[in-house]
């Protein structure tokens, strides 16, 4: 296994999620999770595929766990606007460690408004919920934060949300 | 299609299907979906019952079909939830489980909202032939009980997706589903065997 200095963000998540037999992937596709999405596609390990909507992504995870397998919500923050009624009347409610990853839009150099605007929703809501979250900044930390909330969720049986900072990812950028 | 087929009763075919099922999981959809589900197999630990997250049936039984594909799975849909998450039949049809089977009651109105009519009512629209559209080719309005109970025994046999469509009256349901969705959730994954009883 590489360094994790010389990994990349997508390959050191992927690490954790088999680590973690966290099998299924689900999401609505954003251009920052693309290596992620395309790496979870190319291994069999993982059952991966695109959602018409968030709120469809999280209830095949949450009843998937349900039945034994673990899976985890892959989307952006304006995706993640959509979710706080299936967060709080499903997951929430029902104590499932629904996973969640956000790869964040809206912050350090967004040029669209209404991402910085839905952005602002995004850390009251899960703090209102009551559902633990982190933000990924740095690629030393990844592997350390994701393995620990995964951990962590199952443990408590709560949801979890993993946040990617385009301080590590490099986010998305005018053109 | 639609308008040759019979106003039929949720908790008689509720009853109907759960007759027949061994250990096939089934999902009951918010409100009177999972009543009448309580109402005919309240002890059954294969019941989910959704008491909130309003169109996920379908998805929440979709993922519990990915886990487990060798137990058949149904999903108990009102027709006004279906319509709030339409795009979760295009998912169906591509991932084409075997082991799904989504029945939708449709009596054209948010019933426990005090029955307004849904819009889908107004047009006209036709859950089946949707269903069709988005790629879910065996689906079928059951025109009368014994056509439903006749899908049901298909569905049981066959390998999937299925959609199964009934028109249904405006009864209310036969009893409530008490509110405890941890106890639910509980039983279910006991009834999944994932967790020891």
């Amino acid at each position: 296994m590489a360094d994790a200095t010389t990994r990349s963000w997508h390959g050191i998540v992927l690490d954790v999620l088999r680590r973690n037999e966290v099998r299924l992937v689900t999401y609505v596709p954003d251009n920052v999770l693309r290596p992620l999405i395309e790496g979870a596609h190319a291994d069999p390990f993982f059952t991966a595929f695109p959602t018409a909507r968030e709120e469809e992504a999280a209830g095949i995870v949450c009843g998937a766990w349900m039945a034994g397998m673990r899976g985890i919500v892959l989307m952006q923050t304006s995706g993640f606007a959509t979710l706080p009624n299936v967060l709080a009347s499903l997951a929430c409610a029902c104590q499932i460690p629904l996973l969640m990853m956000v790869s964040e839009r809206g912050t350090l150099g967004e040029f669209n408004l209404g991402q910085a605007l839905v952005c602002r929703t995004m850390r009251p809501v899960l703090d209102a919920l009551g559902v633990e979250h982190h933000t990924i900044t740095r690629l030393d930390e990844a592997e350390f934060i994701v393995d620990r909330t995964i951990r962590q969720a199952v443990g408590t049986q709560a949801p979890a949300c993993l946040i990617l900072s385009p301080l590590l990812t490099g986010g998305k950028v005018a053109s | 299609m639609l308008r040759n087929t019979r106003v039929m009763n949720r908790f008689d075919l509720t009853r109907r299907l759960v007759a027949k099922l061994k250990d096939e999981a089934v999902v009951g959809g918010i409100g009177f979906s999972n009543f009448d589900l309580w109402a005919s197999s309240a002890g059954r630990a294969e019941n989910f019952y959704m008491l909130g997250s309003m169109g996920l049936a379908v998805p929440i039984a979709l993922g519990v079909a990915i886990a487990q594909p060798r137990r058949k799975v149904f999903a108990l849909e009102g027709d006004g939830s279906l319509l709030m998450q339409l795009g979760c039949l295009a998912t169906v049809a591509a991932r084409a489980p075997r082991n799904l089977a989504i029945v939708v009651w449709d009596n054209g109105v948010y019933a426990i909202t005090g029955g307004q009519a849904t819009p889908a009512a107004q047009a006209g629209t036709d859950i089946v032939a949707v269903a069709r559209g988005a790629g879910i080719a065996q689906s079928a309005w059951a025109s009368d009980e014994a056509e439903f109970e006749a899908l049901a025994e298909q569905a049981l046999a066959g390998d999937g997706p299925w959609l199964i469509a009934a028109r249904i009256d405006a009864e209310r349901p036969a009893k409530q589903t008490p509110r405890d969705p941890v106890l639910h959730r509980q039983r279910f994954m006991q009834g999944m065997g994932v967790r020891e009883g």
